[in-house]
């Protein structure tokens, strides 16, 4: 396994700045912090809410941009992956999150914290189908598709 | 002001997605990639992530309403369904094969970096079909 104990920490302290934002969003506008869920219900045409969705997905960019200057290590693109890979990955991530109900964050951490079963099975099998994907491709490809 | 709220949630959001690792799409890919030397470190995210939210949501939804709206909006459906398991697997096989899921998607997407620029219009295109293949009547 490659793993250090500092990296360990870093997630510990952002998964809790992660928990804590979610809790700030629900006490302040009683909304679930599910990222997939606070964007793709600005497509829908009779969503009447669109601004805190605009303002919460804004604050992400604010903080990339931020992000990007101050730790730039953390930001990093998938090496040895075609655009058309990209491309493929996200047409099934937005059209999952959607048809599932959820992303991580969504059935991950909001939904495991309220105990609920969808938001398990959700976890579950997302994660399995993410270990499988990217163990094969690493088995098949060596990483490079 | 739950227009500031959210706005300082997203924020305080990203900031723990960037610290997390989680938008380092290479080190969620070795986070899922098994065989080539396992990356354990992001499991991590979420005991830090549950952790924090379950201390304070009970201590939240205890309340009435939330600070600036009257009501809290949580999620009421119970069934587990063939959507739900299609859809989260889909998205599975999405961030396996990428690294992304939706948050760090948009995070990176400030990077300039094309990739996730790319992801986050595919992703867009993929829950709009969504939208026209399943017009829903009931919210969700």
């Amino acid at each position: 396994m490659v793993w250090s104990t500092e990296s360990v920490i870093m997630a510990i302290v952002g998964g809790a700045l992660i928990g804590l934002a979610a809790s700030l969003l629900l006490i302040a506008t009683g909304r679930i912090a599910g990222i997939s869920g606070i964007l793709g219900d600005l497509l829908k045409p009779s969503a009447g809410d669109k601004q805190w969705r605009v303002l919460f997905i804004f604050g992400l960019f604010v903080t990339g941009s931020l992000g990007v200057v101050f730790m730039p290590e953390q930001i990093q693109t998938p090496q040895d992956h075609s655009l058309g890979a990209v491309v493929a990955a996200g047409l099934c991530v937005g059209f999952g999150t959607r048809l599932g109900s959820g992303c991580t964050s969504g059935h991950g951490i909001c939904g495991l914290t309220r105990f609920s079963k969808r938001s398990f099975v959700a976890v579950l099998t997302f994660m399995a189908t993410g270990f499988i994907t990217a163990t094969a491709i690493q088995i098949f490809t060596g990483g490079n598709i | 002001m739950n227009r500031l709220f959210a706005f300082l949630a997203g924020i305080l959001f990203g900031v723990g997605l960037i610290v997390s690792g989680m938008t380092d799409a290479n080190k969620v890919i070795a986070f899922l990639d098994v065989a080539d030397g396992w990356d354990p470190t992001l499991a991590f995210v979420m005991v830090g992530g549950i952790g924090a939210h379950l201390a304070l949501f009970k201590l939240i939804t205890s309340k009435d309403k939330p600070w600036f709206e009257d009501q809290f909006f949580l999620p009421t459906a119970q069934d587990i369904n063939i959507k739900l398991v299609v859809g989260a697997a889909l998205f599975g096989i999405g961030w396996g094969l990428s690294g992304y899921c939706p948050g760090p998607a948009l995070v990176s997407v400030a990077s300039g970096a094309k990739e996730p620029l790319a992801l986050v219009c595919a992703m867009l295109m993929g829950m709009l079909i969504k939208e026209l293949a399943f017009r829903e009547k009931t919210p969700q």
